[in-house]
């Protein structure tokens, strides 16, 4: 077979199985959030916690909710990694140096998974099974508590209550999360991962010296970092390294997984306001974002231009053999199109271009699937932007879903969508300001800048790649891109939480002959227009200076 | 409780929350797959060990180098691909190069002094000439001068008519790859000089490749346990020659240890190198 038509297939066969998971799983997910009955062990867990299930929130407490869990976390964790000297399983290694321990706790607890670390030889296995771990399953679950509270604010009316901040969180978790990670770990096993507790075992390598064979719980965490969308990877290199993907077919896998709960969210949001094609409509536009940005990536990876690419006859720097390019190329679409940020390849020795596409990927705002919770709810995020656009054409006030787009509602749509942005290109202009920031940057000239505005981006779209030649565990780089980590997930929560608080209140206007129907093909084309005009408008300046002046001679 | 303002409160059940949550997928879920783990797959859970009378020797799914202790090919070895972690090969310490496409203009190191970068193209240049030299088949490449640094010319000024062209990365007294660019002649690099004012012209030249790609780059985890079946031919002469065996019993022991695509299309075919070398020691006994 050629390696052409193996890619082929490869993507193929992922856009099946994702087709066969998108209705079962979607309908279970609608279960889980709109059922009235508690688990057993659920009871047991909220009265542990001390909350009342039944209890209902308007959108300020379950904000304040989710921003006080997020915070805890990231004061535990953060002392977790400052005293893990003290605690056991550490390998024996060090505490972790403040700046890091900051930036990590941020990165792993906003969902972004940015690693300015080397797991091997920064975090014992008590700080990765219990600390960060944990945060793959709990932020994962907080971005579809999010989600799922801006539904309920679409399909409810005349209410101030969003749900159970606490009911949803643990509900992902016991439900969704830990059940298909349990089940994933067994599969990544067969294939060949790792999972143990020893802190390592020295072989005597054949051509004389030694060789430090490293252990860990690694399939247990690499699971639910494909399926929570984190990507933190327990060692340096992530999914490149042969115990966080063993074979071709854990590569599969591993790009399933971490498609398979965003692209299965537009069916719950179908089902929860009560008319499935409206998910439909929006899976449509992630698929069709997601297909061309794989096959344009992968494409260029192929095509394998630039001068070194061109040296070396295929564009294999920082790729493994056992994946090749073209499944090398769909795995970095796949974790720059979700948010997260796992890597089977390093970007930064991606064709120019190539590597310019993960950029875009991340600029589309992460919605085509986007991360767990909060691709949906970007996505919807620009559904309502796009209604408001069309009502400018034809002169009458939006309505999406029979909720009226009123001027409260589009400025908490347009602040949702400044945010990462702002953050991006204040970032990237602060840091290449500063000689010593610049110094930062491996990579010469135009690529330089790449590392820099792909830093900023994936962290402010809390993706958690990067273009790993940057030195990026400084104190500046730590505080300043784990700032833009934290206010990149938490001021959009917080705008897509008022938002939905704002459309439970209102009563469904009927829909007329004006209306713009919303699960038509014409919508979907508008969305995708709209998303992709957003993007270049944006960010094509910045772009033109780094992968574009690079790629295009 | 109830006495604590609602803030208090709030951050209390979070804090109650975090901790019920990391006894549950913190340690109950990581040490139930462990568990399993152990039971089921107990030796790829364990880094699947090779051993070899009586020795474990390494990771069937960790590369190695088959070095010398000077670091030259050990030439009864298949040899791994470069490496980018720690001396190469080194699993507390995985690295990729990240360094990038453009990436083609060497620092050369000042006269009498230690130091310089090598850019990626003069590293993929030097991996294919030494490769060549190591197999007895040509090492050149595009973009590659026959002493094995980057084709690079920086051209004065950046814009108009040349007057000036530096092959950068070919340091005095060596004989640029070129001897004139659109008639101007082609000087050499004097170390320390700053050329950054030039425009940059790689050249393409009419070498063809012989050197397999994998051959010439570092992988991305900088333990790839796999070289591709063409790098694994292109070796396979000097092996059988080194350990006086036929040609044909060496590429059918390759073919052995070829592993095709899961499914016909997952992948790329790959050689595991450790794994052939084990075989190759084993006949020997």
């Amino acid at each position: 077979m050629s390696p052409a038509l193996a890619g082929v297939l490869f993507i193929g066969s992922l856009v099946v199985a994702l087709a066969l998971t998108h209705r079962p799983l979607g309908d279970h997910m609608y279960r889980v959030y709109s059922g009235t009955r508690h688990l057993a062990v659920e009871k047991v867990a909220y009265r542990l916690i001390g909350v009342r299930p039944e209890t209902e929130q308007p959108w300020p407490v379950y904000a304040r909710a989710v921003l006080a869990f997020s915070a805890v976390s990231i004061l535990v964790l953060y002392a977790f990694q400052r005293l893990q000297d003290r605690l056991f399983l550490s390998l024996g290694l060090p505490a972790v140096p403040g700046h890091l321990a900051w930036n990590t706790a941020v990165s792993f607890v906003t969902n972004t998974n940015w690693q300015a670390y080397s797991g091997e030889s920064t975090m014992g296995h008590l700080v990765q099974m219990a600390g960060l771990a944990v945060q793959n399953f709990v932020s994962a679950a907080v971005g579809m508590a999010v989600a799922v509270a801006l539904v309920r604010g679409f399909a409810r009316r005349r209410t101030g209550d969003l749900g159970n901040f606490w009911v949803d969180l643990v509900r992902g978790i016991v439900r969704i999360l830990l059940p298909l990670a349990f089940l994933g770990a067994l599969v990544l096993l067969a294939g060949g991962l790792v999972q143990n507790l020893s802190g390592g075992h020295e072989v005597a390598a054949i051509a004389g010296g030694t060789q430090q064979i490293t252990g860990g719980p690694v399939a247990s965490q690499e699971i639910i970092k494909e399926l929570g969308t984190n990507g933190g990877g327990f060692y340096n290199v992530n999914s490149a390294h042969p115990f966080e993907n063993a074979t071709t077919w854990t590569n599969w896998v591993e790009v399933f997984a971490l498609l398979v709960l965003p692209f299965a969210l537009p069916r719950t949001f179908g089902r929860m306001v009560g008319d499935r094609r409206q998910g439909y409509a929006i899976a449509a536009v992630m698929a069709v974002l997601a297909i061309t940005s794989v096959a344009v990536l992968t494409g260029l990876e192929v095509a394998h231009n630039g001068t070194v690419p061109q040296a070396v006859g295929a564009a294999m720097e920082g790729k493994e053999v056992r994946f090749g390019v073209p499944d090398s190329g769909a795995f970095a679409a796949a974790t720059t199109l979700t948010s997260t940020g796992a890597v089977n390849s390093f970007h930064d020795s991606f064709t120019a271009l190539g590597g310019g596409m993960t950029m875009v990927n991340m600029m589309l705002g992460e919605v085509a699937p986007g991360g767990v919770g909060s691709g949906l709810y970007g996505m919807l995020v620009l559904a309502v932007i796009t209604v408001f656009v069309a009502g400018l054409m034809v002169g009458r006030t939006p309505e999406y879903l029979g909720k009226k787009i009123g001027p409260r509602e589009i400025k908490l749509a347009s602040l949702y969508f400044l945010t990462t942005p702002v953050l991006v290109l204040a970032g990237t202009a602060l840091a290449m300001g500063s000689a010593e920031q610049r110094a930062s940057m491996l990579n010469p000239g135009a690529h330089g800048l790449s590392e820099v505005l792909y830093a900023f981006t994936s962290a402010a779209a809390n993706n958690g790649s990067a273009f790993a030649g940057l030195t990026a565990n400084t104190p500046w780089y730590d505080t300043v891109l784990g700032l833009c980590m934290a206010f990149g997930r938490f001021l959009p929560i917080v705008f897509v939480l008022a938002l939905a608080g704002s459309l439970a209140r209102q009563s469904p206007v009927p829909a007329s002959a004006g209306t713009l129907p919303t699960h038509r093909p014409l919508f979907v084309g508008m969305v995708t227009g709209v998303t992709v005009v957003l993007v270049a408008l944006t960010f094509l300046p910045a772009l033109a200076l780094g992968p574009l002046a690079e790629g295009i001679h | 409780m109830e006495r604590l303002p609602s803030w208090i409160r709030r951050h209390l059940a979070a804090l109650r929350a975090l901790l019920v949550l990391t006894l549950v997928t913190g340690a109950v879920y990581p040490l139930l797959v462990t568990g399993v783990a152990q039971a089921v797959f107990h030796d790829s859970a364990n880094g699947s060990i090779v051993r070899q009378n009586g020795k474990d020797v390494g990771s069937a799914l960790i590369g190695q180098k088959f070095t010398g202790p000077d670091g030259a090919p050990l030439r009864k070895y298949f040899q791994s691909r470069p490496s980018a972690a720690g001396d190469g090969y080194d699993p507390t310490a995985t690295a990729a190069s990240n360094l990038g496409p453009e990436d083609i203009v060497d620092t050369l190191p000042a006269p009498g002094a230690e130091g310089g970068r090598r850019s990626l193209l003069t590293q993929v240049c030097a991996r294919s000439r030494a490769a060549g030299e190591l197999e007895g088949v040509s090492g050149t490449r595009p973009f590659c001068t026959p002493d094995g640094v980057g084709a690079v010319l920086k051209v004065f000024p950046a814009a108009g008519t040349p007057t000036r062209v530096v092959s950068v990365n070919q340091a005095c007294p060596a004989a640029p790859f070129a001897a004139e660019y659109q008639g101007v002649r082609v000087e050499c690099a004097r170390p320390g000089e700053d050329y950054a004012a030039g425009r940059t012209v790689p050249v393409r030249g009419t070498a063809r490749a012989v050197v397999p790609a994998d051959a010439v780059t570092a992988s991305g985890s900088g333990l790839d346990p796999h070289i591709s079946p063409a790098y694994a031919a292109l070796q396979a002469p000097r092996v059988a020659k080194a350990r006086g065996l036929d040609l044909g019993t060496v590429t059918k022991l390759i073919a052995q240890h070829t592993i095709g695509r899961a499914l016909g299309f997952m992948g790329d075919p790959a050689v595991n190198v450790l794994r052939l070398n084990l075989a190759l020691d084993h006949l020997h006994g």
